[in-house]
């Protein structure tokens, strides 16, 4: 230890010269930095979306001796009459409208819970963390058993005098369960999120409204709201982002059914893909996808803009 | 100082980088695959072949198979087979990484319906001089495409209906024979007494909570024995009539009516024979694996023959089977070692290991409980009577996804006719690829 201190101290002068004289060094440092990250988002993420441009309009097989042909929009026209598309887009977008408000809303009243200034507020954002951190399989095997018509939901329904449906089974209510079931897995995460723009709304701010006489409610309309103006817009994309990519609950829980109540566009794309080999048609639903998503991505970019310029 | 450890730094960034990349773009050969050309080798040290397997996660299997490769690499001293296993859930991904490749190893075990497909892939490579050998196994052991042979397999199992001897008496109903099989009306009266009794919570259990393979392999056999199949066999291009027609109707019909009438849940539980066990069901569909924990459990287990719903009784054929790549550089090696692997004392000791039925009548005879007239008999014979197999065409992956998602459909209360319509629609579709 001793040394380490030694020999650095005299050590810095040199570093600022060499600071000052190299800058292109430093460019390279950052190059070198920035290496890592850009080479697995062209390996893995430029390529792949270029190469589902090309397959979509091919009847690429993901085992076949022939090499894919070009077929033009063959796989789209499919695909616009596929009855298991639509139920799939459509089930996409309740997911994600339902789900956007319901998890937000519940992570910033936990949030809010676990930012009063009370004894053992880290245990409770602890255990409001935990599924976060658990995988997302072994959640939706444990929400399985759950589910099941002779499960723990039903059995304290049961109690209730309350005779619980097949949750997973009925088609009435499976993506309920769902939806359910993904709001509390990932509320912990958003939680966070929430809290950490909590902190960086300044104390004197309540201090002085309280001097003012607001109310708590008024405290959080006018101090605790705009102060998350941020936060809401990062919030509103990543949940919508990851709404719209659901397919891990699916896969584990349901495998899209039954009758198609369930299933997902990715799911759909992944199941066509991979099972049933066949890369273009599922190239072609993957197209699809990444430009409604783009297209999502672009209006929330808008709408959040747009009120910054306002204020 | 500080600089040096900043350029260490930026250094070791860049090898892990260069290293990690190096990785990637060799790709799935991390399994020692030989040197290209390593044929050539024949001085002194052996030639090397690898051998790559789906069975890292079963232990018995897997020591059964590394005895038959050491026996091998024992027995002469041209050529060495290196074992490689893999886990099952990523074994097929793996092979298609590796065929993309072209790093297939020269030997390797397929799933037997898989067989076709990777045949007419070009993976496999014919298996040739070997008819007198095989021409004992079970037809069911032997993947077959195009008139030739591509993989054998030491073992099968069986379908069967599992039931209690004090469960038939309870409720009067005939012990079934091989020769005297349930029939339809006879079958559904049984189920019925036994719903009507209250005492089980399914009548029958046939594993509805299975997903994936299972539904092709232990449902198309009730379609068959309705008359019904998966896909007109004569050529494998349709499935108009076979799979939409009058028959295949008749037992969408009834596989609904099933969970609708209250004989058997939408979804069953994750372990059927263990709810049998502990009395939730009175009739158990599964497969001869089964018959080691049930047995153990009560000791007037029935395992009856499949139920004949007017075309005859049917049950799945058809396990893991192996056979040599076409990207083998060693094609003589490899079937050297094919070759001595199909002995029946190997047969006997993978069957055994596994509790499956041997393939060969001389292998039976040297696994306790599978010789003639012995405990696991019947599987035997239900398999050589009752087999009919899955569809030995490239389109078949496809067919049994298609055909879960519309099964399960069914089950949950889809129309069956117009929901076999279109999977037939679909399945000819991806028919046309294959002419």
């Amino acid at each position: 230890m001793a040394t380490t201190v030694v020999t650095d101290a005299p050590a810095s002068d040199p570093v600022r010269r060499a600071r000052r004289t190299t800058v292109r060094r430093t460019a390279g440092v950052g190059w070198a930095m920035l290496a890592p990250a850009a080479v697995l988002m062209i390996v893995f993420l430029i390529i792949p979306i270029l190469l589902t441009f090309g397959l979509a309009f091919t009847n690429a097989r993901l085992i076949s001796p022939v090499p894919a042909k070009f077929i033009g929009i063959d796989n789209f026209v499919r695909l616009f009459g596929s009855a298991t598309f639509w139920k799939s887009l459509l089930n996409t977008v309740i997911f994600a409208i339902v789900i956007v408000p319901v998890q937000s809303g519940l992570a910033l009243v936990l949030a809010l819970l676990v930012n009063a200034k009370v004894r053992g507020t880290n245990f409770f954002r602890t255990v409001y963390f935990l599924p976060v951190v658990t995988s997302m399989v072994v959640v939706s095997m444990l929400w399985l058993f759950m589910y099941q018509q002779n499960g723990l939901i039903n059995a304290l329904l049961g109690r209730l005098g309350i005779v619980g449906p097949d949750w997973l089974g009925d088609p009435r209510t499976a993506l309920f369960a769902l939806i359910v079931m993904s709001a509390w897995q990932a509320m912990g995460f958003h939680m966070v999120i929430w809290l950490s723009g909590l902190q960086t709304i300044p104390g004197e701010l309540y201090e002085a409204a309280s001097l003012d006489g607001a109310s708590t409610w008024q405290q959080f309309a006018y101090v605790t709201w705009p102060g998350l103006l941020q936060t809401r817009t990062f919030i509103l994309i990543t949940i919508t982002i990851a709404a719209f990519s659901l397919f891990t609950q699916v896969n584990v829980m349901t495998q899209g059914g039954p009758l198609d109540s369930t299933s997902t566009v990715v799911f759909q794309a992944v199941r066509t893909g991979f099972q049933q080999q066949q890369t273009g048609y599922a190239s072609s639903i993957s197209l699809v996808f990444f430009v409604i998503v783009l297209a999502v991505s672009l209006v929330q970019r808008y709408l959040t803009r747009d009120k910054e310029l306002k204020r | 100082m500080t600089v040096t450890l900043k350029k260490i730094a930026v250094a070791a960034t860049a090898v892990t980088l260069a290293m990690s990349l190096g990785a990637c773009s060799k790709g799935g050969s991390t399994p020692a695959s030989p040197a290209p050309g390593g044929s050539g080798a024949s001085g002194a040290a052996a030639s090397e072949i690898s051998m790559w397997t789906h069975n890292a996660g079963n232990k018995d299997e897997l020591a059964a198979i590394q005895t038959i490769v050491d026996d091998f690499n024992g027995s002469q001293a041209q050529y060495k087979v290196k074992l490689q296993a893999f886990p099952q859930e990523s074994y097929n991904q793996s092979v298609t990484a590796a065929a993309s490749a072209k790093k297939l190893p020269c030997l390797l075990d397929i799933d037997q319906p898989n067989v076709a497909n990777w045949a007419w892939a070009g993976y496999l490579a014919p298996i040739t001089g070997m008819d007198d050998t095989l021409s004992k196994y079970l037809p069911s052991t032997v993947a077959k495409y195009n008139g030739k042979t591509y993989a054998y397999g030491y073992y099968d199992v069986s379908l069967t209906w599992v039931t209690r001897k004090s469960i038939l008496d309870e409720f009067g109903i005939r012990v079934p024979t091989i020769d005297q099989p349930w029939k339809a009306d006879e079958f559904m009266a049984a189920l019925k007494k036994v719903k009507d009794s209250g005492k089980y919570a399914n009548a029958a259990d046939i594993a509805t909570g299975w997903t994936g393979e299972w539904w092709p392999y232990g449902f198309s056999p009730l379609l068959q024995s309705f008359g019904g199949d998966l896909i007109n066999r004569t050529d494998y291009k349709t499935a108009d009539g076979v799979l939409n027609g009058d028959k295949a109707v008749a037992w969408a019909t009834w596989f609904q009516n099933l969970a609708k009438d209250g004989y058997i849940a939408k979804k069953s539980g994750s372990d059927p024979s263990q709810d049998f066990m502990n009395g939730k069901s009175a009739f158990l569909w599964n497969g001869s694996w089964t018959a080691v924990p049930v047995r153990e459990k009560f000791s007037d287990v029935v395992f009856a023959p499949p139920v004949d719903f007017g075309n005859g009784g049917k049950v799945g054929g058809g396990s893991w089977t192996w056979g040599q790549s076409a990207q083998c550089s060693n094609p003589e090696a490899a079937a050297a070692y094919l070759k001595f692997a199909s002995a029946d004392k190997y047969v006997a000791l993978v069957a055994q290991k596994t509790n499956n039925i041997p393939t060969t009548d001389e292998a039976a005879k040297l696994v306790p409980g599978f010789e003639p007239g012995g405990v696991n008999d019947v599987f035997r014979q239900y398999s050589k009577k009752f087999t009919v197999m899955r569809p030995e065409t490239p389109g078949y992956p496809y067919i049994a996804t298609a055909f879960e998602k519309t099964a399960k459909d069914i089950l949950n209360g889809a129309d069956p006719k117009t929901s076999l319509d279109a999977l037939v629609k679909d399945i000819n579709t991806n028919q046309q690829q294959y002419s």
